[in-house]
């Protein structure tokens, strides 16, 4: 690949710059998205990288509700809308996100219809709906931001899906979750794995919509969930979702996204240590094309000691103005002490004008773990790889598709459902050919 | 028996400065069974003859003829040639993300055969191909090129050549880089795919060392995008002598007018 600078971090040195080559054509420091022009912050720091920590604090002063953010854990959350600020776009955590495109996420009441929910489970498996003051709700997530808190205002009513202590789910439990419309809605989803469960919930999102929606995950004591959120919208669907997991003693948990279709779509997994012994992989695949904005924010807290978490997104970006966003924070707190953790983001630009924005945050609190470390990479697929794999015989459209496909199959491939791996692979191969001209 | 032919070929290239010409009327001719050395400093041109004989878009033929068996190389895609014939092991090899050492031969052996290979016997082809070229068995799972050392890169274009087997193979100072035990290795694997007797070569060197793993039939000297004196062996064995200076413009040795073999 070329243009390559992987950091592993330093321990002691939270806000590393995580410093990528080859984004110098796209580079300045602040998103302009927000902004409307560049601001005359952009030459404040030349020599760093444009995706650095450092400089992307050093404007976020004015954004947010007043928290520092040097430290994720001092972000506000709060269930009330009214506690949050209006966004500006300058915040720290929307500072990416072109709010002009979230059609109202941000600033209208979400009271439009909510998009339709099916489930369809295997034996033993519980499926309800839910009001609001259903004891459930509540227990696992607390709205990060406005828009996620305006989602938790407004929801009429919510899907709970159980898999009961002991039962191992033979086969995927499916949500099928397609949009009712574009006006500006709220959805609320709560999946509780007791305990010693097992069970893969997939969320599979369609349709159009434009809708703010909360996930609460609860994965108990011993418990193995995976959780698959696959996001083919339609091509003006607006997606915000908040996916907030908690993690219980020894329990197992996978959490994957899959971006692929949406104008703008924008997931924020957090999952929370809440007992030693868990195990958490968040995996993450995005192939944002001409015009699409892709975003995916996490947070793994180890809030507790001898917890592990592997965090690896991967994404694809191809056409004018396709925008992908990646921002991975990881908090290990003073108390998690044998913590073991490293995430990662990968990135192919396969075209000219998209741009891939990738910022690893890790935060450390205690020298006495295991492991911490981060990487961040961003590859072009340029002519001078074209030409390599033509030159052994193989035809461009063959090769940018053996690529791709090579690329983005290591995400794919932990889902182990062989069903939506092989839609995910043909959705990947109609991205492809979407953009062949 | 094949024929690439290549004739009084001119060829440019777009910089800053405006279009530069640098092959200056190439004549060429090998076939079958042939080795020829191209023997030339740096900035002759010699890399950009064999890219522009793979078809780089970078190049432009402004004027001239390439034939392979009386088919119009120029008018084929970058891939259409490979699947010719032609094979250009690379001075720089490019590292290419996503793609496994063994998904990418499998899909080029597939492209040039115009069929899969059967599998049993292109796992072991592959791994009797690799080791007899010291490369290790994990770098079939890596990704082509990817973190390889130069030496480690020149290798695995000589093991294409070997699984590939092109009517011509073009090397482009595949000996630049390696240390002697390297440069044997890989010379062995040049002279295997030769001594299957369908291959013609055209040997890209700065250097005569490998001029004695590989022995030429014809030596062609390179300056200034043109081929200023052609030989045989000896020719090499000469220029290790005195070098490239005496071709130097200015030098008080006449440069003798290319004589196409
Ligand atoms: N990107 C470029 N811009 C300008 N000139 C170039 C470029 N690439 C190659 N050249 C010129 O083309 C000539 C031939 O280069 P090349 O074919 O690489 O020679 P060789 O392989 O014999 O060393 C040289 O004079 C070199 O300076
Ligand atoms: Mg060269």
């Amino acid at each position: 690949m070329t243009d390559i600078t992987t950091e592993k971090a330093r321990i002691g040195a939270p806000s590393a710059q995580p410093f990528i080559n080859g984004f110098t054509e796209e580079g300045e420091n602040l998103s302009p998205v927000n902004t409307g022009t560049n601001t005359s912050t952009t030459s404040e720091q030349p020599s760093a990288g444009p995706l650095g920590g450092a400089s992307a604090k050093s404007h976020s002063h004015g954004g947010g509700v007043g928290i520092p953010d040097s430290s994720r854990a001092g972000r506000l959350t709060s269930y009330k809308l009214a506690d949050f600020k209006p966004l500006n776009g300058l915040e720290e955590d929307w500072r990416f996100t072109p709010l002009k495109r979230l059609r109202g996420l941000h600033t209208e009441v979400l009271n439009g219809a909510a998009p339709a929910v099916s489930v369809t489970a295997p034996a033993g498996v519980v499926v309800e709906t839910v009001g609001r003051d259903d004891q459930r709700i509540g227990q696992a997530a607390i709205p990060e931001d406005l828009v996620s808190a305006n989602a938790w205002e407004n929801f009429a009513e919510a899907t709970v899906v159980t898999v009961p202590a002991e039962l191992q789910a033979e086969s995927e439990v499916s949500v099928l979750i397609t949009g009712a419309g574009e006006a500006p809605s709220a959805q609320h989803i709560v999946i509780v794995a007791e305990r010693f469960s097992k069970a893969v919930v997939v969320l599979d999102h369609q349709g159009s919509a434009v809708v703010s929606e909360n996930v609460e995950i609860i994965v108990e004591d011993g418990a193995e969930l995976t959780v698959v959120s696959l996001q083919e919208w339609a091509d003006n669907a607006v997606h915000a979702s908040s996916q907030q997991a908690k993690i219980g003693r020894d329990a197992k948990f996978k959490h994957i996204v899959v971006s692929l279709g949406g104008d703008l779509v924008r997931v924020t997994p957090s999952t929370r240590f809440t007992a030693p012994g868990a195990d958490v992989e968040m995996f993450g695949l995005y192939f944002a094309d001409a015009g699409q904005h892709l975003e995916q924010r996490l947070f793994v807290d180890h809030a507790v000691a001898n917890c592990k978490s592997r965090v690896l997104y991967k994404g694809a970006l191809q056409g004018r103005n396709a925008h992908s966003v990646w921002v991975g924070d990881v908090l290990i707190r003073k108390e998690a002490e044998g913590t073991d953790t490293y995430e990662a983001n990968r990135n192919l630009v396969l075209t000219d004008g998209a741009r891939a924005d990738s910022v690893p945050n890790l935060e450390i609190e205690t020298g006495l773990i295991e492991g911490a470390g981060h990487a961040s990479a961003t590859g072009r697929f340029d002519d001078e790889h074209l030409f390599y794999l033509m030159a052994r015989g193989i035809p461009e459209k063959v090769a940018r598709r053996l690529v791709v496909r090579g690329f983005l199959n290591e995400i794919i491939q932990q889902i182990k459902v062989p069903a939506i791996e092989e839609r995910l692979t043909a959705a990947v191969e109609r991205e492809l050919a979407a953009t062949d001209n | 028996m094949s024929t690439l032919e290549i004739k009084d070929l001119h060829v440019s290239i777009e910089t800053e400065q405006g279009t530069k010409e640098i092959l200056k009327g190439v004549s060429l001719t090998i076939k079958t069974g042939e080795t020829h050395a191209i023997m030339g400093p740096n900035g002759s041109g010699k890399s950009t003859l064999a890219s522009t004989i793979a078809g780089h878009p970078r190049y432009t033929v402004t004027s001239g003829t390439i034939t392979l068996d009386g088919e119009d190389v120029l008018e084929m895609s970058v891939d259409e040639r490979a699947r010719a014939g032609v094979f250009l092991a690379m001075q720089y090899p490019v590292e290419v993300p996503g793609v496994t050492m063994t998904n990418f031969l499998r899909t080029a052996k597939t492209a040039i055969d115009g069929e899969a290979p059967a599998l049993r016997t292109w796992t072991k082809d592959v791994k009797a191909a690799m080791q007899q070229l010291r490369i290790d068995a994990d770098f079939a799972q890596r990704n082509v090129n990817e973190g390889f050392s130069g030496g480690e890169k020149k290798r695995v274009e000589i093991l294409q050549l070997e699984l590939f087997k092109p009517k011509f193979a073009i090397l482009d100072e595949t000996d630049s880089g390696l240390d002697v035990d390297a440069l044997k290795v890989v010379s062995e694997g040049v002279n295997r795919a030769h001594e299957e007797g369908n291959m013609g070569t055209l040997l890209i060197t700065h250097y005569t060392r490998i001029l004695r793993y590989i022995k030429p039939d014809f030596v062609h000297v390179f300056v200034d995008g043109k081929v200023v004196e052609e030989g045989g062996p000896e020719l090499a064995d000469r220029l290790e002598e005195e070098g490239y200076d005496r071709y130097a413009p200015g030098a008080g040795v006449a440069v003798a007018p290319a004589v196409q073999a």
